[in-house]
């Protein structure tokens, strides 16, 4: 964990070389999961429990679908641009279309009490870990 | 039908050093559409993670500059365990041709996409030019 955010000045710093230390690391193991689909999807631990962080700008909330069921979660929807009709194009960077991405986590979780949250065009899903997979402490008597 | 199209990931790019500001971390550059219309030039960026408040446009010497600051503080807590992208403020300038009325930009927020509105100043809006 990027130990705290007592220095603001170098917080975002420390946030960025945490993510960048993690980029397409080994946690979702053998699963299925690579770069280059779209949504881009960053993975947390929270606790004993787990936040995925999508980026998504641009996609309207009530074009977003998300299905969960046992270890998979799946986003799917679509991005529409739309200008007016006397719109002359300088520049066209941005893409629309649609994406249907699946998520296969390496933990056990609850899909049932999954909770997203969409805003900023950021999604975020807060998927509990199931209660059998946490650790539990172990008592030396 | 160019609507179904499947969307690819865009990798973020990164500010160039030399506009980079005197804070610490690294600065994005957003994917932009600018189009113009009778009236106005329109700028649109994808800022995702930045909120109406943090958001500011400016207008000198025909140079637009956006920039929209995240709050990373939302990260506090949360450990980073796979990732796929970065994170950070973004920050674009554009030099524009057209005469621009500054006391009358506007700016709309949804979704993480930001739609900066530049409305042209009476002497730099199109005439028809007649062909004879």
């Amino acid at each position: 964990m990027f130990a705290s955010f007592s220095d603001p000045f170098e917080a975002l710093l420390t946030l960025q070389r945490a993510l960048d230390a993690r980029i397409a690391s080994e946690w979702m193991g053998r699963g299925t999961a690579a770069i280059g689909s779209f949504p881009p999807i960053n993975m947390f631990q929270k606790g004993d429990d787990f936040v995925a962080v999508v980026e998504l700008p641009g996609v309207d909330k009530n074009d977003l679908e998300i299905e969960a069921k046992e270890n998979t979660i799946r986003i799917r929807g679509k991005k529409t641009i739309a200008y007016g009709e006397q719109a002359s194009v300088h520049r066209r960077e941005r893409i629309s279309g649609v994406f249907d991405r699946t998520l296969s986590v390496p933990i056990r979780i609850e899909p049932d009490r999954i909770k997203a949250e969409y805003r900023d065009g950021i999604l975020a899903l807060f998927i509990p870990r199931a209660e059998a997979d946490k650790p539990r402490s172990i008592k030396v008597s | 039908m160019s609507d179904s199209q499947e969307l690819q990931v865009q990798q973020k790019r990164e500010v160039d050093k030399k506009t980079e500001g005197t804070a610490p971390g690294r600065v994005f550059v957003p994917v932009t559409d600018i189009f113009e219309t009778p009236e106005a030039l329109t700028v649109v960026l994808e800022m995702p993670g930045v909120d109406r408040d943090s958001i500011e446009a400016t207008v000198e010497n025909d140079v637009v500059t956006i920039e929209g600051r995240i709050d990373f503080t939302k990260y506090e807590g949360l450990q980073p365990v796979y990732t796929e992208y970065n994170v950070g403020h973004f920050a674009r300038s554009f030099e524009i041709s057209n005469k621009i009325d500054q006391s009358k930009i506007s700016a709309l927020m949804k979704d993480g996409v930001v739609t900066i509105m530049l409305p042209k100043v009476e002497q730099a809006k199109p005439r028809k030019i007649q062909v004879s």
